[in-house]
């Protein structure tokens, strides 16, 4: 999923100062799984700048609704009702959700709550860790299903660097040598000849080094 | 501001502090009317939300009484209680409200003096912080609606 996190309150405050009629959109897609924008969050940073009004002797009239998806037209359009009531849209998706919103609604600003962090995995309740980069050419089937591009610190494709140590990597004891555990995998597998193979210099034309990225299914697009 | 008396939510789970409660009234043991109980069936129950609205309508103080840590009747409801009070509290602190506006106290059913104790403690805290800040600007009614 992507993952996001909360922006400090202050920032948000800051974006909205201006205005007294806020439109404030959740989503129910991966906002919601790794609660950053879901509609409870949607709630809790309503509530939120709703005690900061108080604070402050304004008052602040927000409008919740959570989409359930913010990256589809389909959905965004159902915000069309309420846009005009709005002096000011904040969105608690992901990137690609307040470019939707954004987009659909021009005479609106659009004011992120969340930062994008990371497309990841949840390794337990409350805790997630990027497992890919979007690199747009998977070599997952020749690492042993551990990721060198999001999880080796340097990106490397015949690693470890130098800097492993004890099996973790150089810029924190918290992090694995993402090459340690290839070798370990690869082992496990059967598979250690593999770890001989040099790999070429990767092009990073898919995974965005060519401009932003974009799929057309012929079959599907109209 | 010295006449001033606190409205305090006081969110009881079912299986101690608010037979905690009841115990204190058994036992004639009295404590502050500032404090609005509400039962809940576990502190777990709880959620941020829960006490961000309270203070947003109105209540100068909110605490969570569970049970004694390791004695929650549905495991660890009130560890969760906990760690949601604390994350209010940040919350708090980042728009500037006193953290001391909520709290989390745990006690078994047996314990109706702390309980009212807690009662006392609690609203001697609020008195001393004041009418919560939404108060103090004569809006409070205004966000609430």
């Amino acid at each position: 999923m992507i993952t996001a996190e909360q922006k400090p309150i202050q920032e948000i405050i800051q974006y909205i100062a201006p205005y007294s009629r806020i439109l404030l959109v959740g989503c129910n897609e991966c906002v919601t799984v790794c609660a950053a924008g879901g509609r409870k969050e949607v709630g809790l940073l309503a509530s939120a700048l709703h005690l900061n009004s108080l604070k402050q002797g304004k008052t602040i009239d927000i409008k919740e609704i959570t989409l359930e998806r913010q990256c589809d037209p389909e959905y965004v359009e159902e915000l069309a009702p309420y846009i005009d009531g709005a002096d000011a849209v904040v969105s608690m998706a992901c990137g690609c959700g307040v470019q939707s919103v954004a987009g659909r609604f021009k005479t609106s600003p659009v004011f992120p709550a969340v930062n994008t962090r990371f497309m990841g995995a949840s390794l337990g309740q409350g805790v997630w860790a990027e497992r890919c980069k979007g690199c747009g050419d998977c070599v997952l089937g020749i690492t042993g299903g551990i990721c060198p591009v999001a999880r080796c610190s340097k990106h490397l494709f015949n690693g470890p660097c130098g800097g492993t140590s004890n099996g973790q990597c150089e810029i924190s004891p918290d992090v694995d040598c993402a090459w340690r555990l290839i070798w370990e995998r690869l082992k496990e597998l059967g598979m250690e000849n593999r770890y001989e193979d040099l790999m070429n210099a990767k092009d990073w034309r898919p995974g965005g080094a060519a401009g932003p990225g974009k799929i057309i299914r012929e079959d599907l697009a109209q | 501001m010295e006449n001033f008396e606190p409205e305090i939510v006081a969110f009881c789970c079912h299986y101690c502090a608010y037979t905690a409660a009841d115990m204190a009234g058994s036992k004639r043991i009295s404590y502050p009317s500032n404090v609005k109980i509400i039962r809940v069936p576990c502190t777990g129950k709880v959620d941020a939300i829960h006490l961000m609205k309270a203070l947003e309508k109105g209540a100068d103080g909110v605490y969570v009484a569970g049970c004694l840590e390791g004695d929650c009747h549905f495991k660890n409801g009130n560890l969760r209680a906990r760690a949601r009070v604390d994350r209010v509290k940040k919350v708090l602190t980042e728009l500037g409200w006193e953290p001391e506006r909520v709290g989390m106290v745990n006690m078994s059913a047996g314990m109706g003096e702390k309980f009212a104790e807690t009662a006392r403690e609690f609203t001697e805290t609020i008195k001393k912080l004041g009418p919560s800040p939404g108060k103090l600007t004569g809006n409070e009614s205004k966000a609430a609606s």
